[in-house]
This record gives structure tokens, C-alpha cells and sequence, in this order.
């Protein structure tokens, strides 16, 4: 069979996708990936299109440490995202570029210096059955994924096999992105409770630096610094939330809802990160410093736009080097 | 001071508005959100992908590149405003879940009873007299926030949660009662189960209850617990229903 076997997990690796959407109403999060920038490069320079919405087969997702695994079977994969370093049977190998296995080759993934969530993408994508639509893992409710779980010594993860992995062009490479600033800036617009909160409290929000709490987690990154308090107390009716929300407890602490989120809650939520931001969320790791600026609901549209464009453009060039239409100039680590 | 104009868009990010009904827990609030759900279904805004209905809100999620946040708070504010339509299309349904009450499956039934100072059996006809309106669905996928439990045996949840909790646990939180869909931790007071699943993947729809809908609980016995159990598990149980106009608590 295709598929690899997990010899070492790390913390916490989950199968993802984009997420099971359509069942927020139902008391469903979406799960999927949470730096989907990232996952969707991993994905392209592994060898896969994505479908007309936007989806890509299910990878791994990896929190700080990556997995070490056996492959089953030949594929090609590719590693997007936190700074993880990579072997391939003892041969260090760049992530952000395409690669080649053959069945018994060991891959070694290993501590992130900086980032926190690498993706594991291969041709063809994780074999997992679809729940919902998705075959994303929910794990506090043990829903989609593979078994519902994080990934454990042992486990054998099909995976779909690909004509396409007969194709030797694996001389496919894209820069890595920059190093993140620190205090990395975060843009937010406000959110359904913004008038809750007096316009000093929300100014001092946007002018602290806070820290990325221990307590971060799928769930949601909480944040360590300056509270921000309503004005008369931060319970509310509880109401839908929406990804990215900044909310706040009655202490004051500010806490970002992200992929494993409650649909519904009954705290104030008085600014939402824009969805151009999310990815760089994503790769904040605890103890990172981040800042956060207003921004209107237009500026927060163009900046999704200019995201769209980016990622556009990244995807069609992998997809040209793929296609041969683009000749790359750069290294090449097919065996 | 006089408080905001309902109905109201107000921005929740740059990929969601809430439309709110009202400022409180109110069936009539909620009215107004799970209409606008199911007109939107029925006629869709360009952009809005999905919605959620909570107690007197309907947050719209959109997508930017599709449709301008200025311009949807505009249409939202136009289609909130319209006369509903009867029932929209799509009727309320109240939903009769059999729940065994007590022993094993409700261990905390003594604990709410001596609390309120009544007999179990007093708890029991108390819980199993309404017909309760789902006001929302959220918690974890399937979870009913239910309206209209009698004060008289509302019990403080418990000072330290369970680990774990059975799926179909009926429970005690407070002013709230409900039904755990999975199995879970939690901190309401457990007083029955119900055999039902309220979310079965497996199943079209996975789940069971739609905000809108009603839920009245039904006590049945350790022999009709397990019949009903068997026909669950063999996909052969239809859970009984009828249509419900009134929808109030």
C-alpha cells in the first residue's frame, strides 16, 4: 500500500484540510489547516492542483517538533511553513521544495528555532475518510482526521496514490519567505461587541505588545499583557464567532478563536483579526511578541485581495515549473 | 438612555456581520434570526457562505472578494426588515427524545432533588413537562442551548467538571438543560440519557435538532431504554416528531 509509518510523532501532528465548512450552524467548528498559506504552497510544490474552491488534499499539520516516518511506497512531498530542518535518510534536505521518496526511505523532521506549525504535503494527499465534507481532525471531539486523533508511534497513514508520482520532474522550488518580525504586527477590524469598550481601552489595546501565552493552543492563542476591559463587565448573550475573534474574559485577558473554536460564547468580542493575518497567527509560537493594528472593513478587503493575488501568483508559478512552462533556475534535490 | 434600533448589522471582522434581533435571550429575537437564516438559504446573497443562529443574532459569514461589507450590511439590513414568510418554507419540527431518568444514567438526579428539596420523581415530572425551544446549536457539534426550564429545579453545575461524560446525557446547568451529543467532559448536573444521538456522522442530516426547532422529553424505562438503544445502533430508530407552529417557551 502507499502510505507512511509514523516512528515518531511530535507533540501534536493532525491530519488537515481547509476545514469541514457549511456546519457552523450546526455547532460545528472548521477545523483544516491553520496557516493556510503555508499548507497550500506545501501542497502545490508536492504535485497537486487545487479544486475549484480553493481545496487541497489533507496533509499533516506539525506543532514545534515534526514526525519521522517510513515510507511504504514511492511519492513525492513537500514541507511549507515553521522552520523545521529535514532529512531524508540522513541527508539534510531544504523544505519549500519538492522531494522525492522511495518505499523504506526515513524522513526526519525536527524542532522548529522559530515558527510553530510545519505542513507535510504529498501527491495525492492523506488517505482519510471524508466526515462532512472534510478530512480535517477535530480532536476534542474526535471527529475526521485519522481516527479522530493526533497522530501516535505506529500508525500507518495511507495515503492516496498518483499516477503523476511516476513523473521525475521534481526540480520544483519556490524562496523561502522572510523571517517574521517580532513583535510581529497583527491587523484587526473591529468585531460585533467594539462598542462595549471605551475608546482609551481600545487604543491602548492596539498600542501593547503582548505575548503568545503557553495556554495557546488549535483553540485559540492567548495573550499575555495589558487587559482590556469593558466598560460594564465582558459577559454577553452568547452569539456566533467568528475565526479570528479577539476575545475577552471578565479578567481582561485577550484570547484569538481560531480553527478549534466554540461556534458560540457568551464573551465580548471586540475586534476580529483580519483574514489576510491568520497565517502569520498561526506561526506564532508561545513567548512570540505581537502587536495589533485597526483597520477598517476596506483596508481589511484590500489586504485580502493582495493576499489572494500573492498566493495566486505562487501557486501558478509552482504550477508552471510542474508544467515545464517555466524553466527554474534554482537548486534541484530529486535523487 | 434609550438602547440600539433592532434590527442591526453591525461588523464582526472582515469576513462576517452579525444581525442582531435584540439585545436579550427571546424566542421572538430568535424568530427573526432563524427566519433570515433559511431566507438566505432559500435566496442567496451573492458571497454569504454560511450562517449561524444564536440566541438573538444571525452571524452572516461572507467572503470580501465577492461582495463589499458596506454593501452587504445594506442588503442584510433590507432583508431583515422584509415580512417573514410563513414558516419560511420550513417547518418547526418538536422532537420527542425518551430519556432515562435516574440510577446509573442520571447520577446526579438525588443530588438536584434533595438541592430543591423535592422528590426525584418531582425533578423528573418537572424536566419532562415543557416543550423546550432550541435556541441555538454550539458548545460541541449538535449541542442544544435549550430554553424553558422550570426554576424550580434550575441546580448550580457542578464545582469541579467530569473528565468524561456518555454521549445522550441530559443534564442541569444552571438555568440551562440540555443533551451532550458526544461524549465529553462537563460540569452539568447529569439527571437521565437519552438512547438518541443528536449527532451520528453516519447519518443525513448528522444532526439531529435545528435552531428553530422543539424538544419535549419523554421518561421511559429501563426495558423501552434498551429497545430503543438496540434500534439506534441497527440505524432502524426514527425519532418521533411532529410539526410545531408556535415555537414559543
Amino acid at each position: 500500500m502507499n502510505g507512511i509509518e509514523i516512528i515518531l510523532p511530535g507533540p501534536l501532528t493532525t491530519v488537515q484540510d481547509m476545514g469541514r465548512h457549511g456546519y457552523l450552524g450546526e455547532g460545528f467548528c472548521p477545523s483544516g489547516v491553520m496557516d493556510v498559506t503555508a499548507a497550500r504552497i506545501a501542497s502545490a510544490l508536492a504535485g497537486n492542483r487545487e479544486g475549484d474552491g480553493g481545496g487541497i488534499p489533507a496533509v499533516l499539520e506539525m506543532t514545534m517538533q515534526g514526525v519521522t516516518c517510513a515510507f511504504l511506497a514511492e511519492t513525492v512531498f513537500a514541507l511549507a511553513g515553521a522552520d523545521m530542518p529535514m532529512k531524508l535518510n540522513d541527508d539534510e534536505i531544504s523544505p519549500y521544495t519538492a522531494h522525492r521518496a522511495r518505499a523504506g526511505d526515513t524522513l526526519e523532521i525536527g524542532y522548529a528555532p522559530s515558527g510553530c506549525r510545519g505542513y507535510l504535503a504529498f501527491l495525492g494527499g492523506v488517505d482519510v475518510p471524508l466526515v462532512l465534507g472534510s478530512r480535517s481532525t477535530h480532536v476534542k471531539c474526535g471527529i475526521g482526521g485519522f481516527e479522530g486523533r493526533r497522530l501516535k508511534r505506529g500508525d500507518i497513514v495511507p495515503l492516496f496514490t498518483d499516477a503523476r508520482r511516476e513523473n521525475p520532474r521534481t526540480a520544483v522550488a519556490v524562496g523561502r519567505p522572510a523571517a517574521r518580525p517580532s513583535p510581529a504586527v497583527i491587523r484587526v477590524a473591529d468585531g460585533p461587541q467594539a462598542d462595549m469598550f471605551s475608546r482609551e481601552s481600545l487604543r491602548k489595546f492596539t498600542a501593547a505588545e503582548y505575548a503568545v501565552s503557553a495556554q495557546s493552543d488549535r483553540m485559540g492563542v492567548r495573550l499575555d499583557g495589558e487587559p482590556l476591559k469593558p466598560e460594564g463587565g465582558a459577559d454577553i448573550v452568547s452569539d456566533g464567532i467568528p475565526m479570528g475573534a479577539v476575545q475577552v474574559s471578565n479578567a481582561g485577558q485577550p484570547m484569538i478563536l481560531l480553527a478549534d473554536r466554540q461556534t458560540v460564547g457568551g464573551y465580548a468580542k471586540p475586534f476580529v483579526v483580519i483574514e489576510a493575518d491568520l497565517p502569520l497567527l498561526a506561526q506564532a509560537r508561545p513567548g512570540d511578541m505581537l502587536r495589533f493594528a485597526r483597520v477598517s472593513a476596506r483596508q481589511a478587503r484590500i489586504a485580502a485581495l493582495d493576499a489572494m493575488a500573492e498566493i495566486g501568483r505562487t501557486l501558478r508559478r509552482i504550477d508552471e515549473m510542474y508544467t515545464g512552462k517555466m524553466r527554474f533556475a534554482g537548486f534541484t534535490i530529486s535523487r | 438612555m434609550s438602547g440600539p434600533a433592532y434590527p442591526r448589522v453591525v461588523p464582526a471582522g472582515d469576513r462576517a456581520v452579525s444581525v442582531e434581533f435584540g439585545g436579550a435571550i427571546d424566542p421572538a429575537a430568535n424568530d427573526g434570526a432563524v427566519a433570515l437564516a433559511r431566507s438566505l438559504g432559500r435566496r442567496p446573497i451573492n458571497g454569504v457562505t454560511e450562517t449561524v443562529v444564536s440566541y438573538r443574532s444571525l452571524l452572516v459569514m461572507y467572503e470580501p472578494e465577492r461582495v463589499s461589507q458596506w454593501r452587504l450590511r445594506r442588503m442584510l439590513a433590507r432583508r431583515a426588515g422584509e415580512r417573514r414568510e410563513a414558516s419560511a418554507g420550513m417547518p418547526n419540527y418538536l422532537y420527542e427524545i425518551p430519556v432515562r431518568y435516574g440510577g446509573e444514567y442520571g447520577v446526579d438526579l438525588a443530588d438536584v432533588a434533595a438541592h430543591h428539596h423535592i422528590a426525584e420523581t418531582d425533578v423528573v415530572r418537572l424536566h419532562a413537562a415543557p416543550a423546550y425551544r432550541v435556541f441555538m446549536l454550539g458548545f460541541m457539534p449538535g449541542f442544544p442551548y435549550l430554553g424553558g426550564l422550570e426554576d424550580t429545579i434550575a441546580t448550580p453545575r457542578l464545582d469541579t467538571p467530569r473528565a468524561m461524560i456518555p454521549a445522550g446525557s441530559v443534564g442541569i446547568g444552571g438555568s440551562q438543560t440540555g443533551v451532550y451529543p458526544l461524549d465529553s467532559p462537563g460540569g452539568w448536573r447529569l439527571i437521565g440519557r437519552t438512547p438518541v444521538r443528536l449527532f451520528d456522522a453516519a447519518r443525513e442530516p448528522a444532526v439531529l435538532l435545528r435552531a428553530g426547532d422543539g424538544v419535549r422529553f419523554v421518561p421511559v424505562d429501563d426495558g423501552e431504554y434498551a429497545r430503543i438503544s438496540e434500534a439506534v445502533n441497527a440505524g432502524a430508530y426514527e425519532t418521533v416528531r411532529r410539526a410545531w407552529e408556535d415555537g414559543a417557551v
